[in-house]
């Protein structure tokens, strides 16, 4: 029986690139030789649930393995807190799965969205609003299983197969399928947070608030207004919060309360409905921090409220820019890259300002560094929006930044290594059988 | 709570018995294939399982279904929760060539369920409590060029459950028939899956729990299924003969 189905539906989460793929939807991990027998020459990337930003999930006319139904928790220990689980299960499902133990554990690390799978985290080596504590995603994978395009299967850890191990963890899932992963869950007091929202003026006020916050909170970020220009470049909502112990029962975990169901008009975001929303929304927090106790799911991922919200942007998609800029000049860069987007009057409502810490990932290819990341979304007006998007770069470069690649769709194969220099090592460790449409755009063999 | 799950490794069953796992339920789950009898067992114990035991059986083999519905029994006790979710979808252009393969899929989509469903029935009706889910079709509702074969024996199917309701209603046991719509699963791995009309295992699978345990008689997941095959079936002949549906 065929394996491999040609379909055009699969899409990343900013829509703005459409291809042709030749799809496959294991039901369990057993039919994996088969297929990797049946790619032939093509080259295979897996797929989960497509929550990357451009075409570093994606493989243009080749192979895409749909991991979503190799979904199987392989075992927990509620006593260490160590899950084994296939690369299948979702953020959602070990939460879940936090709940059902008594709230004792947590992810230690988690972005933005519960709907990412485990494998998709360990390929991105994912962050989080706790990043100056507790690291990247990879800095709490105990081990991987890794199956190579000839079909062995190889362990993969700190200790074992220790050049794959590091190649794998934010290796956009080139080295080959990850097939399952031993993960270290972090105790928590509980599954609700203590937060507090904080409204400030200025990007010094930014740094000043995040100084002060590093000790006692364990997670911090802000929102911030893109449009603001001037003094008040860098405005915005300083969020920081921790979990405490709590007698109320735990909280739901729940899945998109509404839906966008169909893409909106491109008329519906435009500079002056996002200037409205902006200067409204920073209304909602008070100079003074206010203290409440909410439950994580709100707090950490508001937006997984509004299913497919990624509609918001129109019919022809969206690209989300986001970069890192060294700690040594982030404050002039940031400022640079603030004052850029504000000029061009078209960021998006979705913008966030955040720092990382000093603590490594193993992850050979791993987006972040010691200093402040920016990332925020722009609706695809086409050359427009890549021009603007090449300016970003250019200031991202001479900072001695990088972007992520989970968020890139468009980024040149020359400002991609000049922010990597250690890509020719991992060129090296990517299997023979596994690419994807980005790194045919930014890896060896691309213009440079 | 005890569940059965005959085509325990099937999507819809997997998504249907986490459900019921993160609730402590205990298992009795049913397949052909071991290894991956033992991963889902192991993803039950994980997610809340109090016990999982598994059997190996080809449900085709109508003999075999009598031992299987008393090895239940010893493992589980009373059989509060029954789920029918095995079956095969038939590929149409072999069903017509040769009836054999057509004899052979009427075989494992009607009369394999219809037998288990009489040994499981005539235990809960001594029970006098429980509730029987069967895994139907909207392929049922109308014969179609394109799967009448398969189509069949999902109507046979479900004209047989809504008997087997009828008559144990009286004992105290629920009965529902499930037609699910388009879901995302490997055995859909053909179709382009963009659209509203998609639904996930997870969201089908909270319909049939909600069913189960609120005594609906047919359950049409998502819902909306119910008013599209509605229209369907009231689409007069001369107009249905013209379309490939």
């Amino acid at each position: 029986m065929d394996a491999l189905h040609q379909r055009k539906d699969a899409l990343s989460w900013g829509r703005a690139h459409h291809f042709t793929h030749h799809i496959a939807q294991p039901a369990f991990a057993d039919e994996l030789p088969t297929i990797l027998k049946e790619r032939g020459a093509r080259p295979v990337l897996a797929r989960g649930l497509g929550r990357s930003y451009g075409d570093s999930g994606l493989n243009a006319d080749n192979v895409l393995i749909d991991m979503r139904a190799l979904d199987h928790v392989r075992g927990f220990n509620p006593d260490t807190g160590v899950l084994d689980a296939e690369a299948g299960v979702t953020l959602k499902d070990i939460l879940e799965l936090c709940a059902q133990y008594e709230g004792r554990w947590f992810l230690p690390v988690t972005p933005g969205t519960k709907f990412v799978t485990l494998g998709g985290a360990i390929a991105n080596d994912v962050h989080g609003k706790n990043h100056h504590g507790a690291g990247c995603f990879g800095n709490h994978v105990l081990s991987l299983r890794l199956m190579r395009s000839d079909g062995t299967v190889l362990t993969c850890s700190p200790d074992e197969n220790t050049a794959l191990f590091r190649a794998t963890v934010g290796g956009m899932g080139l080295t080959g399928l990850i097939l399952s992963a031993r993960i270290a869950l972090k105790s928590v007091p509980g599954l609700w947070v203590e937060n507090e929202d904080i409204r400030y003026d200025t990007l010094d006020e930014f740094y000043a608030l995040t100084n002060d916050s590093l000790e006692g909170w364990e997670y911090t970020v802000a929102w911030i207004d893109c449009l603001a220009r001037g003094q008040a470049t860098g405005r915005g909502i300083f969020s920081r919060s921790r979990h405490i112990a709590s007698s109320r029962p735990a909280p739901p975990i729940r899945d998109p309360r509404i839906a966008l169901p169909v893409n909106l008009p491109n008329i519906a975001l435009n500079k002056i409905t996002m200037a409205a929303f902006n200067a409204l929304y920073i209304r909602r927090a008070r100079r003074k921090p206010t203290r409440k106790a909410v439950p994580f799911d709100g707090a950490f991922y508001p937006l997984d409220a509004i299913g497919q919200f990624n509609r918001l942007y129109g019919r022809r998609g969206f690209y989300q820019y986001q970069c890192v800029i060294p700690t040594r000049v982030e404050r002039d860069a940031t400022r640079a890259l603030l004052s850029e987007i504000s000029q061009a009057g078209v960021g998006s409502f979705l913008a966030v300002l955040k720092t990382f810490g000093d603590k490594l990932s193993p992850g050979l290819m791993s987006f972040p560094m010691p200093g402040t990341t920016l990332a925020l979304d722009f609706a695809n007006a086409g050359a427009s929006t890549l021009a603007l998007l090449s300016r970003l770069d250019a200031i991202t470069r001479a900072a001695g930044g990088r972007i992520y690649a989970a968020k890139d769709g468009r980024v040149s194969a020359a400002d991609f290594q000049a922010g990597y220099p250690q890509w020719t090592d991992f060129a090296r460790l990517i299997d023979p059988g596994f690419s994807s449409s980005f790194w045919r755009r930014v890896g060896a063999g691309a213009a440079a | 709570m005890n569940m059965v799950i005959f085509g325990a490794t099937s999507a819809i069953a997997q998504a249907v018995a986490r459900l019921y796992a993160k609730k402590g339920a205990r298992f009795f789950l049913v397949a052909r294939n071991d290894e991956r009898l033992a991963i889902v067992a192991a993803d039950l114990r994980a997610r809340g399982a109090a016990q999982v035991e598994t059997a190996n059986a080809d449900l085709a083999d109508l003999s075999l279904h009598a031992n299987l519905v008393a090895r239940a029994q010893s493992a589980l006790g009373a059989l509060d929760r029954v789920l029918v979710a095995h079956g095969t979808l038939t590929n149409q252009r072999a069903a017509e060539t040769g009836a054999d393969v057509m004899a052979q899929e009427i075989g494992v989509n009607f009369l394999s369920a219809a037998s288990l469903l009489t040994h499981v029935a005539n235990v809960m009706e001594l029970q006098r409590a429980g509730s029987i889910a069967v895994i139907g079709s909207v392929a049922g509702d109308r014969g179609r060029q394109s799967n009448y074969v398969y189509g069949s024996a999902k109507a046979g199917l479900g004209v047989f459950v809504q008997g087997l309701r009828h008559r144990m209603s009286r004992h105290g046991v629920n009965v529902t028939l499930v037609k699910p719509g388009f879901v995302d699963t490997p055995m859909t791995a053909g179709l382009a899956k963009a659209g509203p009309l998609w639904a996930t295992p997870a969201k089908v699978a909270a319909d049939i729990k909600a069913a189960m345990e609120g005594g609906a008689a047919i359950l049409y997941t998502p819902w909306f299924w119910r008013w599209i095959m509605l229209i369907i079936r009231s689409v007069p002949d001369a107009v249905f003969r013209r379309t490939r549906l």
